[in-house]
């Protein structure tokens, strides 16, 4: 299954290269983003900084590593994430079987060391904050493209300008989204939530991002909510790809006692 | 309490104010190449006060239900062959008026093989699907702490046992061998009032409990086994406890002396998605091998025990848990016509819970409430707490323990003369 996604993938960049000056379709497009943003590699891992700042200026901040392996490219993947601060989330771990199918939630489960506690996590509602920070965790966890229909409203000499608007409105708290895709590397730079009353009120941007291992890999990223004032930012250090993470290392057991691979 | 050693309250003060400007130093980033950061230690912890009164007068206990002050150190480091950790309080108390060190945690962990794990020492254990209620969860519990507010971390009291785990594809095994009996830290009598079977009535430091506990190294030893498996993210658990009851479930022949029966316990769980929240039920059949009959008025009958629980999202950071649980006596007729003097049990004990949970401000504020309510006992027992991040250092909280019930014997209407609220503050490093 893997391998039959890659040879599609390679035969994709193929063709696109060969009809280099011509625009894609909007799914080829929205696919090779979506690719690009989270599935990059078999499996990957990076340190996690994140620095939150209120309306009032004041800081908070976190720290964890991520481990990532995909089941497939495009469709399920499993998370791992090892806290490392502030303190009182010290060595938690958090594990979540991502379901890339709408209509399945995802699975996921937090380990409370002090209490020796594994506790099945029960949000279904995938647009709350990603640990008090402005992030969501449906950003870190990628926004399944079944959800929304994409238009191509704009090509830039840079970029490809795509207009998500969701299938089901009442789900979400905005009415549309665009995102400016690179043109050469896929890369999702920027992304515009628009309210109800379509008015701009939440941005992502993608304000660093380098080429790790041939994959172009946004390596800061900053969230802005024009609403509330809050803004975070979050730096992604020590990434590597196709490190052949374990199939087993995203069970119980693992969540109980992290692996190495977490830790460090 | 079960191994929390006393030391002078004097002891506890220095220790207390040695330690806190050591770690907050340690703590802090710009002290590269002290002491701890050479190490290779990981070193964290906290510092918490917290106080709190009775809302009623007590005429066995004091005003005062909690108020201490107290350091947490946890000291964790890792090797290629496994990890050592180490935590510990040290606490001075203000109502035993005592210094305490109660050593949370000690242990070596190891991964010999791909497919066990073993992890050795003091260790806090905890398994089963149940919140806040326990059945095949047969692990110390430290239910004064609960009882008094202190964080809910301090129910699991700690174990010193030996903990094998081992992995494959068809199914996972933990077994626990605990090789001297590790009770529940219950209620005594020492700050908490309770209802005393052989007075019949309310009594507390007028009437501490006296046990006869199995004591004895590898004679009165515990074992616990839990086969697991997970079948597409359904959790599905068989469990099997061969010991004692964890608190007192019985007295000596004299009366003089409460007594922890032996108990087997074979049971099963499962847990998993159902609709858009999560469900779990799990059973449990309580052999009180002591007494198979049932007629032995001073030691508890054999019980089955059941639980189902459902969670659910119910607005954005807006969390609600529901429980029911079932205590049933088994040889009910056989109690009843050999049971003491003094108001009777009824057959069956229900309990309901409601947990509630809302996250506020970027998650920084916590307010929860957790209900037992028994329809049957006609008792209630009501824990809410708000705690709020002031930083990513400094949390505030406060909560109360509210007790009431029609009955002054019943599970927990007999601690009603205990309903207190607390508040405290901590500082984690």
């Amino acid at each position: 299954m893997k391998s039959t996604w890659m040879i599609a993938c390679l035969l994709g960049l193929g063709l696109s290269s060969l009809a280099a000056g011509q625009t894609p379709d909007v799914q080829t497009i929205v696919n090779k983003a979506n690719i690009v943003a989270y599935y990059q590699g078999e499996d990957g891992k990076a340190s996690v900084h994140m620095t939150i700042t209120n309306k009032q200026g004041q800081k908070r901040e976190r720290e964890f590593n991520i481990l990532r392996k995909d089941v497939a490219d495009g469709g399920d993947q499993k998370y791992f994430v090892y806290f490392k601060k502030p303190p009182d989330v010290r060595r938690m771990t958090y594990m979540v079987h991502k379901h890339a199918d709408p209509g399945k939630d995802d699975d996921r489960w937090l380990y409370l060391p002090a209490l020796s506690l594994v506790k099945r996590i029960a949000a279904s509602d995938k647009r709350t904050s990603f640990v008090g920070s402005d992030f969501l965790y449906e950003d870190v966890s990628g926004r399944s493209l079944e959800e929304d229909t994409h238009e191509l409203i704009e090509t830039t000499d840079d970029y490809y300008v795509v207009k998500n608007v969701p299938k089901q409105p009442d789900s979400v708290e905005f009415s549309y989204y665009n995102v400016s895709i690179d043109r050469k590397t896929f890369v999702p730079t920027k992304m515009d939530f628009y309210d109800k009353k379509g008015k701009l009120y939440r941005t992502i941007e993608s304000t660093k991002v380098e080429t790790i291992q041939d994959f172009p890999t946004v390596v800061t990223s900053v969230v802005t909510n024009l609403q509330t004032g809050g803004k975070t930012e979050m730096e992604f250090k020590n990434v590597k790809y196709n490190i052949k993470l374990k199939d087993n290392l995203f069970t119980e057991r693992y969540l109980q006692r992290p692996p190495r691979e977490a830790m460090r | 309490m079960s191994r929390v050693k006393t030391i002078t309250p004097l002891l506890a003060i220095v220790l207390i104010s040695i330690a806190l400007p050591t770690i907050v130093l340690a703590s802090d980033e710009e002290t590269e190449g002290s002491f701890f950061s050479d190490l290779p230690v990981e070193m964290n912890g906290f510092y918490e006060m917290r106080g709190g009164y009775r809302m009623q007068n007590d005429k066995y206990e004091k005003d005062m239900s909690i108020m201490e002050s107290r350091v947490q150190l946890d000291l964790f480091s890792y090797f290629d062959w496994g990890d050592l950790k180490f935590k510990g309080d040290v606490y001075g108390d203000l109502v035993t008026e005592k210094g305490y060190f109660d050593m949370r945690e000690a242990n070596i962990f190891t991964r010999p093989t791909d497919f066990m794990d073993v992890k050795v020492g003091r260790q806090i254990l905890t398994w089963g699907t149940g919140d806040l209620v326990f059945i095949n969860d047969l692990f110390p519990k430290d239910w004064q702490s609960f009882f008094i507010g202190r964080d809910t971390e301090y129910l699991k009291a700690p174990s010193d046992a030996a903990k094998v785990s081992l992995f494959a594809d068809w199914a996972n095994l933990d077994i626990i061998y605990t090789p001297r009996f590790d009770h529940d830290r219950f209620i005594r009598g020492e700050r908490i009032s309770y209802w005393n079977v052989n007075l019949l009535r309310l009594a507390g430091q007028d009437a501490v409990v006296h046990t006869d506990k199995p004591n004895d190294w590898f004679r009165d030893s515990e074992i616990a086994a839990r086969l697991y498996k997970n079948i597409d993210n359904y959790e599905l658990a068989l469990y099997g406890y061969h010991g004692y009851w964890k608190s007192p479930a019985g007295q000596n022949i004299t009366r003089t002396q409460a007594v922890f029966p032996d108990l087997n316990v074979y049971g099963a769980s499962a847990r998993g998605t159902l609709g858009k929240g999560i469900a779990n039920a799990e059973i449990g059949y309580y052999e009180s091998t002591d007494d198979l009959s049932g007629k032995d008025p001073l030691i508890n009958n054999s019980e089955m025990r059941y639980l189902v629980g459902y969670t659910q999202e119910i607005g954005k950071d807006f969390t609600m848990g529901l429980q029911y649980y079932i205590e049933q006596m088994l040889d009910f007729s056989a109690y009843k016509r050999y049971r003491p003097p003094g108001p009777a049990r009824d057959r069956d004990r229900h309990l309901v819970t409601l947990r509630l949970t809302k996250l506020l401000m970027n998650q920084n504020l916590r307010c929860s409430l957790f209900t037992y309510f028994s329809p049957s006992d006609k008792d209630v027992y009501m824990r809410p707490n708000v705690n709020y991040k002031a930083s990513d250092n400094v949390a505030v909280e406060v909560g109360g323990n509210i007790f009431f019930g029609d009955y002054p014997n019943t599970f927990f209407g007999q601690f009603q003369d205990n309903t207190n609220i607390y508040a405290g503050l901590r500082y984690s490093f």
